[in-house]
């Protein structure tokens, strides 16, 4: 039951509810008359949406090519796909079986083309649509077949055209101008006269492999050990094109339906099985929310999304290219354990601001290029801090004069007497990066009585930009 | 098998002779200052677990400490930094330049940011297998659980096993027992002062722990240019505080 027109009507209905005389989009109070027991309830199209994605995930056993039709119709474009089923009708009594054991009402159909499948889906369920008599099955079906929009339907009615048949009779040119292209489009697909691919919900990946299991696996061991078979059998695919995979992506289809999809990527293209299997493992291992087989997998999918030309994988004895390598799988598996932003490593940044000076970035991402560090000038001492605070702390000072480096300063509760100034050293904001204008920062280096040594900023210019400057803590240094 | 002991003194100096040196286990690396060297018959273990403490604000001290001493391990070869999130709240967060102007290459230095200690061990573990690390850094603040013996000798063992050298660098926290081979305890001192300027990083440093040999207490410098310790420069300023000795088992 829904809101509509702002009158309660029923927007979906059980078997009982049809077979007692009730249809969608009877308002409530009028059901309620007729049926004075009827039971309701407020329909939740976000639920609804969300099922059917479920189902569309499943689906993706049998092709990758599935496609949403809400609110609740799945397309799936089983081309090249029906002989591992053993044919069309197989395959649709298949799906259609697989999902009435669920607890579903489902009617289907299989046809040449998407909107021929939906018409006939609805009314005549179960059928295989011969090739080329798309025109000759739809053509006595009800207008409402087509599922257009309830004005247009209305509007077909009234003019007496029932059928869908009655409606293709119609000039083209006519319909078109009356109820626009779409719905012609929608009514020569229906008549197996043209077709637009199904776009698939999920990127089709470069390479996969996948095994069903007759018995569905529940225990590691033998889930891990399958996924080193797959990994075998996608890493030879990968080998005969001079491919390595970058993205991996293994789908874990449960049996009581539900899938789960878990991806690794790698820094560098790989294509070792062994090498695959420890990635996955890491995840699992660290995954929040554990894989749960429940009654077990009845089918595991390994594809490589993402893919990079690989050089062929010849011995090497280098030692450097060898400690090259196990590096970069060790970063891989800790990028897999802990997250790509977790590992991370140093670039150079050609800026003067201290936070951006050495950008930390994933590690997988920063290639072996040799980055330009700025040279360290000799015989002095460091004028960057080795620890430096996300963001800069105020911090109280006790100053002679205002523009002089503070004499005494209080930072976390803690007070520090200055012995020693470096400084100023005055670093101007990048105004071309911020909109606002933002002040000069004059950075001293500080030791205290106790040997420790601070990076302090007066921040902005005394007199210039500000009367009364404040001070900023913003890093340690050794 | 009277043999074997001469024939693997011959492979290792053949090993040596090649370069490997890596290769050769108890291979030890000269702080490069010498009355620490001297106790440490020769320099710093590779291939063994060491730990740094940190004095109250002295933590950057303490880190640009372990820096310099995984550097000298290290070599040309990568070093694994594994830091919790909060050391780098409250601490701040590790810099490239701050490694930079120690002196120590910033692309030689992976970092691995974990949420608790128990992941950072775990990562620890994971990288103790990888022979191709210079050295292995394990910051951690405070003292979790996960940190007894058990992982301790665990992580001793990992890395004597592919000769990988790993550091324990804890703040916030009086030393404990350990199975370390050796244990610092570090304090900034005032730097050098070379005509009353910023000086280069000085340490308090009190090897509190030593397996094999007598323990210490030395005042020294990081030379960034030449990537050792070494005597301070020119006097230390004139305050001097005594040392606390750390209560520690030997």
């Amino acid at each position: 039951m829904a809101k509509e027109k702002n009158a309660l009507r029923l927007s979906a209905l059980d078997r009982r509810a049809t077979s007692l005389g009730l249809s969608i989009g009877q308002p409530l109070a009028n059901a309620r008359a007729m049926l004075p027991e009827l039971k309701v309830m407020a329909a939740n199209d976000g639920a609804d949406r969300k099922l059917l994605e479920h189902i569309a995930d499943w689906c993706d056993r049998f092709t990758p090519f599935v496609a949403l039709d809400p609110p609740r119709a799945l397309l799936l474009d089983v081309t090249g796909a029906t002989h591992l089923f053993g044919g069309e009708k197989a395959l649709l009594d298949r799906i259609l079986a697989a999902l009435r054991v669920q607890g579903f009402v489902v009617r289907g159909a299989l046809a040449g083309t998407s909107m021929a499948a939906r018409a006939c889906a609805r009314h005549r369920d179960g059928l295989v649509v011969e090739p080329g008599e798309e025109m000759a099955v739809t053509e006595p079906l009800p207008i409402e077949a087509l599922f257009l929009d309830p004005v247009t339907t209305h509007a077909f009615r009234r003019a007496g055209l029932k059928t869908i048949g009655q409606v293709a009779h119609r000039d083209r040119r006519e319909l078109t101008a009356r109820f626009g292209s779409a719905m012609v489009f929608t009514l020569e697909t229906a008549l197996g006269k043209t077709e637009k691919p199904i776009s698939p919900r999920i990127p089709l990946p470069d390479y996969s492999a996948e095994r069903n299991f007759p018995e569905p696996i529940a225990t590691e061991e033998v889930i891990l050990a399958s996924l080193v078979s797959l990994a075998e059998t996608l890493c030879e695919a990968l080998e005969k094109r001079g491919e390595g995979a970058r993205r991996l992506e293994t789908t874990f289809f449960r049996a009581d339906g539900t899938v789960m999809r878990i991806a690794v990527e790698t820094g560098s293209p790989t294509r070792e099985p062994k090498v695959i299997e420890r990635l996955f493992r890491e995840k699992l291992d660290a995954l929040a929310d554990p894989l749960d087989p429940g009654f077990g997998f009845d089918l595991i999918r390994l594809s490589a999304s993402r893919t990079q030309r690989q050089e062929g994988a010849a011995a090497d004895f280098s030692a450097d290219l060898n400690a090259e390598r196990e590096i970069r799988f060790l970063i891989d598996r800790l990028s897999a354990r802990f997250g790509a932003h977790r590992v991370l490593a140093f670039q150079a940044n050609d800026t003067h601001i201290p936070e951006a000076a050495g950008a930390a970035l994933p590690a997988q991402e920063v290639r072996g290029a040799k980055s330009s560090w700025e040279v360290r000038r000799k015989e002095e001492a460091p004028r960057r801090p080795l620890r430096l605070l996300a963001k800069p702390e105020e911090v109280e000072t006790i100053a002679a004069i205002p523009a002089s480096p503070p004499r005494r300063f209080r930072w976390r509760r803690v007070q520090h007497d200055v012995v020693l100034v470096e400084g100023p050293e005055r670093i101007a904001m990048e105004w071309w990066r911020h909109l606002t204008p933002q002040s000069t920062r004059d950075y001293f280096r500080v030791e205290d009585t106790n040997g420790n040594r601070f990076w302090l900023y007066r921040d902005g210019l005394y007199l210039r930009e500000t009367g009364n400057p404040r001070w900023y803590l913003h890093g340690v240094f050794a | 098998m009277v043999g074997t002991a001469e024939k693997l003194e011959k492979l290792r100096a053949t090993l040596a002779s090649a370069g490997l040196e890596t290769l050769v286990s108890n291979a030890r690396v000269p702080l490069g200052f010498a009355p620490a060297d001297a106790v440490l018959k020769g320099g710093l273990e590779r291939g063994a677990l060491h730990e740094v403490y940190a004095a109250t604000n002295s933590e950057t001290s303490a880190t640009a400490f372990t820096a310099g001493l995984a550097a000298r391990v290290a070599g040309k070869k990568k070093i694994l930094w594994i830091r919790q999130d909060f050391s780098a709240v409250e601490f701040g967060e590790l810099s490239a330049t701050g490694f930079l102007e120690l002196g120590l290459d910033p692309s030689q230095i992976l970092l691995v940011c974990t949420a608790h200690a128990d992941d950072a061990i775990k990562a620890a573990s994971d990288a103790l297998t990888c022979a191709a690390l210079g050295a292995i850094m394990i910051e951690i603040p405070g003292a979790p659980k996960i940190l007894d013996m058990v992982t301790s000798r665990r992580l001793t063992l990992a890395a004597a096993q592919k000769n990988v050298t790993a550091f324990l660098l804890r703040f916030a926290v009086k030393p404990e027992a350990s199975t370390a081979e050796t244990r610092w305890l570090i304090r900034g001192a005032a730097s050098s002062k070379e005509n009353e300027n910023w000086g280069q990083p000085v340490f308090e440093t009190d090897l509190v722990r030593n397996r094999h040999g007598r323990t210490g207490h030395w005042v020294m410098e990081w030379n960034c240019d030449e990537g050792l310790f070494r005597e301070p420069a020119f006097g230390i300023a004139a305050h001097h505080r005594a040392v606390v000795s750390a209560s520690g088992d030997r």
